[in-house]
């Protein structure tokens, strides 16, 4: 197997637990290459690849773009605010004027779930979702497993809980996804009214006491809140949110075992992870975001591979 | 498919042993020498010559490191099978250093050229020298020849040659191969 089974990445949900140890697999080379003196290969010399940002990120577009340019990619680079979108152009035409300039692979961040899905359905070229509304996040769900395998040598069988706002996160459900087809053993655990109702359907445990779950795992991956999507009040103060389900040393020091504290970023420091946390030895936060550059590059060279060069 | 043996055991040790001699000669104490072998097949060969050099001709602190040239190959995407990757593996300094590339057969001269590149990655050698341990002659798609050869070889584009190694294949052997 070193193939991916699909032509697009536009989430979790579509690929194999084989496109998964694949990805990883390449992204162990490309960590390799970006710990270098040069840190490019040439591999998509003869790629051009558009990153489509309807929606505002800083992380996820760094990233993506050092990881094309690590890739010798040609790159061009679109947000909504300064573009047409604002005077009333469709996706479609957005996109395919865009691909009219021969562009072969299209990164894709868009405030709506399903963005990614309705594009592979209409344009040519090889999608990469980097975030669809609240749906799928899936190279961060890729990451964030992938530096749990560096952290504890595999993700199978390990105990993972995602603690926060999990209504509102496309990184959770990427996430659980993704654990789910490594084998581990995921929980949640937020307020109950940051929680979707159907996660049950998921065949995740929710666990609303933080004590609990915290006792349980292996890996603690901290999400942010999200004020921005919240349309109304989900929990009475930030003060009482961080009291429930804020992490800080003292209850890492109070649990048996040493767990793996994890977060997407960006952090609100003080309110679901503390200072003293986030920049302690246990927390694998920085490291999440050298092993995404690294993921990403394993991700574009894959799915590149699979570009007929006969349709250029 | 019918295979013919181009070297057996015995001359392949002779061959060994001729070309760890030459790189005495150019190299000495190999202190500022170091060698890379080319994944895959170029480590088992580089590895070889490396405890020949140490056992039998008692060169001390010879350093070796394994260079993959996937993401610098010229045929991505323009070939149907796909290419895997292998690990890298250079724990040493390059810049400065006399590099000897180290592979099993050199064929069109592709391979070379991607390690070329990709050694540069690693820093600015002084000087770089080929070792190949067969030399497939008159294939060449680059101006690109060895400085050491374990066996000229003359074949056609149909037969392919394969170097057996006793750590990995069992025993020491060089086929034709042809199909």
């Amino acid at each position: 197997m070193s193939e991916l089974s699909v032509k697009h990445l536009l989430g979790i949900k579509y690929i194999t637990e084989a496109d998964i140890h694949l990805i990883f697999e390449t992204a162990d080379h490309f960590k390799e290459v970006i710990n270098r003196s040069i840190k490019k290969v040439p591999s998509l010399r003869d790629i051009t690849i558009a990153n489509l940002f309807f929606e505002n990120s800083t992380r996820t577009r760094l990233s993506f773009e050092l990881a094309e340019k690590r890739l010798s990619a040609d790159v061009i680079n679109f947000s909504a605010s300064s573009s047409s979108v604002k005077k009333g152009e469709t996706l479609i035409d957005t996109v395919n004027n865009i691909l009219s300039m021969k562009v072969d692979m299209v990164v894709m961040r868009h405030p709506n779930p399903g963005a990614g899905v309705f594009l592979s359905k209409h344009i040519n070229a090889s999608i990469v979702n980097a975030g669809d509304g609240a749906h799928e996040h899936p190279t961060q769900a890729l990451l964030d497993c992938y530096s749990i395998r560096e952290r504890l040598g595999d993700v199978a069988g390990k105990n993972v809980v995602i603690v926060g706002d999990i209504l509102h996160s496309r990184v959770a459900l990427s996430n659980i996804f993704a654990l789910q087809k490594l084998g581990a053993n995921v929980k949640v655990c937020g307020p109950k009214t940051l929680l979707p109702k159907f996660i049950g359907s998921l065949g995740v445990d929710v666990e609303t006491d933080m004590k609990k779950a915290l006792q349980w795992c292996d890996v603690a991956n901290m999400l942010r809140v999200q004020n921005e999507r919240m349309d109304i009040n989900y929990f009475p103060t930030t003060r009482e949110y961080t009291q429930q389900f804020g992490l800080n040393k003292a209850m890492l020091d109070s649990l048996d075992k040493e767990i793996v504290v994890m977060h997407p970023g960006p952090i609100n420091r003080g309110v679901e992870i503390t200072s003293d946390v986030a920049d302690s030895k246990q927390a694998i936060i920085l490291d999440q975001v050298q092993n995404g550059v690294a993921i990403r590059m394993a991700v574009m060279y894959l799915l590149a591979s699979k570009i007929n060069k006969n349709e250029n | 498919m019918s295979q013919k043996v181009l070297l057996n055991a015995k001359e392949v040790q002779i061959a060994l042993h001729r070309l760890a001699c030459q790189l005495i000669e150019n190299h000495d104490t190999f202190n500022n020498t170091v060698l890379i072998g080319i994944q895959p097949r170029g480590v088992f060969f580089a590895e070889r010559i490396k405890t020949l050099l140490e056992t039998e001709y008692k060169v001390k602190n010879i350093e070796l490191g394994y260079l993959d040239i996937t993401f610098y190959r010229d045929d991505f995407r323009r070939s149907d099978k796909t290419l895997e990757a292998n690990k890298t593996k250079i724990n040493f300094i390059v810049e400065d250093k006399n590099v000897i590339l180290i592979d099993d057969v050199l064929y069109t001269g592709r391979s070379i050229r991607a390690a070329l590149t990709a050694i540069q990655s690693f820093g600015r050698p002084l000087e770089i020298e080929l070792l190949t341990f067969i030399d497939r002659r008159f294939s060449r798609h680059l101006p690109i020849q060895p400085d050491y050869r374990g066996r000229q070889v003359d074949s056609i584009n149909d037969e392919k040659v394969r170097v057996c190694w006793e750590e990995n294949d069992g025993k020491d052997v060089v086929y034709l191969i042809n199909n």
